[in-house]
């Protein structure tokens, strides 16, 4: 027995004297995880935020969230002797005299930027595959909830400094807050403690950017861990993998050394990012006045797509009784994302009731054996991505050597065409490659070998795939639509007629499919 | 449909294929070699930062060929940190994937749903409990229940009214009066007609006394561009013209969509942009929104000139500026 294998053995022991956990710790060091890369996208989210708590700690300690006006008398010359808000001052001797200061700040940038992405590939992870599915509905709607914290911890975290390009987004905050009817410049009073931009919100967000938040995403991403475990993993599909059991690598210690090591990997990453990548460099940008900007105003990338969708409303504004209603600010700041994102958090149930599928799934599905959910999801990303575009624009224009116009309007009209477009060639795509999948375990793989045949024909000599493979692309359900009469047995039409007519109707285009290949089809080629 | 059809077999589990290392001591001896040097890497990367820390100055500049001028002192510290995380785990995963255990296990998983005993050992529980309680039975306990709970979600509301005063005519009225001097900023100096040249744009705001500090929340309202055209020029109705002087023209410079600085003038087609969501505005025609997302034109100020031949307003806003809210009349 080695020094280390004694040791772990003591420290077993003293715990379990201490709290009679041996059985519970013993299951639980055997627990098995599933190997596979698209299962780290969630763990870079985790490590991020781990990254974010430690170098915005940093942060604060230097750090003075008030807009009390100073007057610059710093290392940085350029803006030497001008008026700015002691949070912007801050921000600057952070910058520039706090050793490791600016590589802290730009680490906690980065791991911020790198913290949405993670979420949101993780997200589109868990999308395609149908991860969501029961028993998960829970772990889906606190993502959904992670993601909108997300993006107003990011939001609130960019807008501290107080410089202008972070001053001008309040501005526009605030402009979405007025817009609210009846309520609107009321609230918009509260939240700045007067008129815009006032000297109370930095010192309000940063309460809530430091702690209030922090907090909700510890407790959040605490039960959303806390139910994985429990759950189990899901696993991908594959020869020995059923919806009963759980494939793949033991916690302690392989599991433990693999994910240990990737978070060091994920913050080694991000310190280089850090180190060689500038990002926000506030002293470019100048203190925060309502009276200026800088060309090309740019949010962080997941704030984009809702400042994309902004510029290309069209100038619809109501003036009713003496009242005005901003259309152009409601609809595509607060409506359309409202509905995008209810629809994304109530994704589960939408499915399930069309599909009528009550029963646990713990084995994932390959995106094409799901075409509607598939196509569903690549046309919301056309959406997101168009609206991405079009935030943008001015930079896109500049780039490229267009105009900001003919941008504008491709993405007025694109944003209706192209999602449904998008929808139509993914449902395709994913039948096509269904009917490959058909052909691959019906006629075997390709070999390029040609071979003339005594009668002179040339034929491609076919090889048949391993029975893994066969299986992979057969393990699949094929399940009938929902069959809902309109009348009953005796003729008498059912209530909710039309709910049961789009139900059976989305019911159907979701069992759209190519029929898998069975043992009886083989049998009958063999025959040929 | 083919469900019960007869389906492929599932072939089970492929044979596990053993590592080098698990096989050759050699290999296993090489891979440990190369946790090692990983780790070592670390160790060598936290050297780099303690040592850039203290001996290289703050304000020293290297160039390299992709970044540039860099920061020397921030680089090697990044550079060092970024090392001494990264190989760790380079090592740690380096480690798992060469030499600890790699034989798949395979566990079991449970339903979640209870036996069906239990499950209604619970449902009778919280009927029961629901009975105990007596609320379906004792509505004046149910309601005045609701009432209190109801009542109890305000007081945070209440507490939190103090956070701000109410906008009362804030957002409608700015700083600017008739005869108020428009002066420069930066400078807060006087302007004269002919301190513009056609086709030059100013930023004024109006002015305020000697000493006296102007607020963020003042500026935000008050910010006006000035910008000289030719008179021919202008697109503009009577009483729209003669709130012009000599050709120059004085608009807020808040967006009447959301409210940042319209600060993009593009001298040849006389077009107001704003940066933020390109709004464009003609100022020929009063600044009327010809692109972009903004239902308003930019409000228009009256100018003239005092007697000492300064640019003055002639008037108050006659709308409020920025962008729009519930109480905004037009």
């Amino acid at each position: 027995m080695t020094a280390s294998e004694r040791i772990a053995g003591t420290v077993a022991n003293y715990v379990d004297e201490r709290t009679g956990a041996a059985k519970w710790m013993k299951k639980n060091l055997n627990k098995v995880f599933p190997d596979h890369w698209s299962f780290l996208l969630g763990e870079i989210a985790l490590y991020s935020f781990i990254i974010l708590l430690l170098s915005g700690t940093f942060l604060t300690f230097w750090f003075d969230p008030s807009q009390r006006e100073v007057i610059y008398e710093g290392a940085y010359e350029p803006l030497e002797g001008l008026k700015m808000s002691a949070a912007y001052a801050s921000t600057l001797h952070i910058s520039f005299e706090i050793r490791g200061g600016l590589l802290m700040r730009q680490i906690h940038h980065w791991a911020a930027l790198i913290f949405m992405a993670a979420i949101v590939v993780h997200l589109m992870r868990v999308y395609f595959t149908g991860a969501f599915r029961k028993p998960r509905e829970f772990n889906w709607i606190i993502g959904i909830g992670l993601l909108t914290l997300g993006i107003v911890e990011g939001f609130l975290g960019y807008s501290l400094p107080d410089d202008l390009l972070s001053g001008t987004g309040i501005r526009i905050a605030e402009a979405i807050i007025q817009a609210l009817p009846v309520v609107g410049s009321y609230l918009a009073f509260f939240a700045f403690g007067g008129a815009f931009p006032g000297e109370a919100f930095i010192p309000r967000i940063y309460t809530v950017h430091v702690l209030l938040l922090p907090g909700a995403f510890l407790a959040l991403i605490t039960i959303h861990l806390m139910l994985v475990w429990y759950q189990k993993h899901t696993q991908y599909p594959g020869p020995g993998r059923t919806e009963k059991n759980v494939v793949g690598y033991p916690l302690f210690p392989v599991y433990m050394a693999k994910a240990g090591g990737f978070f060091f990997i994920v913050f080694g990453v991000t310190a280089f990012l850090g180190a060689v990548a500038s990002i926000n460099p506030i002293w470019l940008y100048g203190p925060y006045t309502p009276g200026q900007i800088s060309a090309g105003s740019q949010p962080d990338w997941y704030m984009g797509w809702l400042d994309g969708l902004v510029r290309m409303s069209p100038p619809l504004e109501s003036h009713v009784f003496g009242h005005t209603i901003s259309w152009n600010i409601l609809i595509p700041g607060l409506i359309v994302p409202g509905i995008l994102f209810t629809g994304m958090a109530l994704y589960p149930f939408i499915e399930s009731w069309m599909t009528g599928d009550k029963r646990e799934h713990h084995l994932l599905d390959r995106p094409r054996n799901a075409p509607n959910r598939t196509a569903l999801g690549v046309m919301s990303l056309t959406f997101m991505l168009i609206a991405l575009i079009n935030g943008g624009n001015d930079i896109i224009a500049i780039t490229f050597d267009l105009t900001i116009n003919q941008i504008m309007w491709f993405s007025r009209i694109g944003i209706f065409v192209l999602p449904p477009l998008a929808f139509v060639i993914t449902k395709r795509l994913c039948l096509s490659l269904q009917r490959a999948d058909r052909d691959l375990v019906l006629h075997g793989r390709e070999t390029g070998r040609l071979v003339m045949m005594p009668h002179g024909e040339f034929v491609e000599v076919h090889e048949p795939i391993s029975p893994q493979k066969a299986w992979l692309l057969t393990q699949h359900e094929q399940n009938p639509p929902l069959a809902l009469e309109e009348s009953d047995l005796r003729g008498v039409r059912r209530p909710g007629v039309l709910k049961n007519k789009l139900r059976a109707r989305l019911s159907k285009a979701h069992a759209v499919a190519i029929p898998k290949v069975t043992a009886d089809d083989l049998k009958e080629i063999e025959h040929h | 449909m083919s469900n019960e059809i007869e389906a492929i077999k599932d072939p089970g589990l492929p044979a596990h294929v053993h590592r080098r290392a698990d096989t050759d001591p050699k290999a296993a001896a090489k891979a440990e070699r190369q946790v090692a040097i990983l780790f070592l890497l670390s160790a060598l990367g936290t050297i780099t930062l303690i040592a850039s820390y203290i001996f290289i100055p703050q304000d020293a500049f290297i160039f390299f060929p992709v970044l540039g001028d860099t920061n020397a002192h921030q680089l090697f510290l990044g550079l060092g940190m970024a090392a001494s995380l990264f190989f760790i785990g380079m090592g740690a995963i380096h480690w798992a994937k060469t030499l600890m255990p790699d034989e798949e296990v395979i566990i079991q998983r449970h339903e979640f749903r209870s036996e069906d005993e239990d499950r209604a050992d619970l449902i009778a529980t919280a009927k029961a409990g629901a009975a105990a309680a007596g609320l379906g039975r004792r509505s004046l306990i149910k309601r005045s229940l609701g009432l209190s709970l109801g009542l109890v979600g305000l007081s945070p509301l209440i507490l939190l009214r103090d956070l701000g005063p109410l906008p009362g005519d804030e957002l409608k009225k700015t700083s600017w009066k008739a005869g108020t001097r428009l002066v420069t900023d930066p400078g807060d100096r006087p302007i004269r007609a002919e301190d513009l040249e056609v086709g030059a744009v100013a930023q004024t705001l109006p002015e305020v006394g000697e000493g006296v500090h102007r607020k963020l929340s003042d500026i935000g309202k008050d910010a006006v561009l000035l910008i000289r055209l030719r008179p021919e020029e202008f697109n503009l109705d009577a009483e729209r013209l003669s709130w012009t002087h000599e050709g120059i023209i004085a608009f807020s410079k808040i967006c009447s969509h959301m409210g940042c600085a319209v600060a993009l003038y593009e001298q040849q087609t006389k077009h107001l942009l704003c940066p933020c969501h390109q709004s464009t505005f003609d100022v020929t025609r009063a600044a009327k929104v010809i692109f972009g997302p903004s239902a308003r034109p930019l409000p228009q100020l009256a100018i003239t000139v005092d007697s000492e031949g300064y640019l003055i307003a002639k008037q108050p806003f006659t709308e409020p500026v920025g962008p729009s809210f519930w109480e905004r009349s037009s």
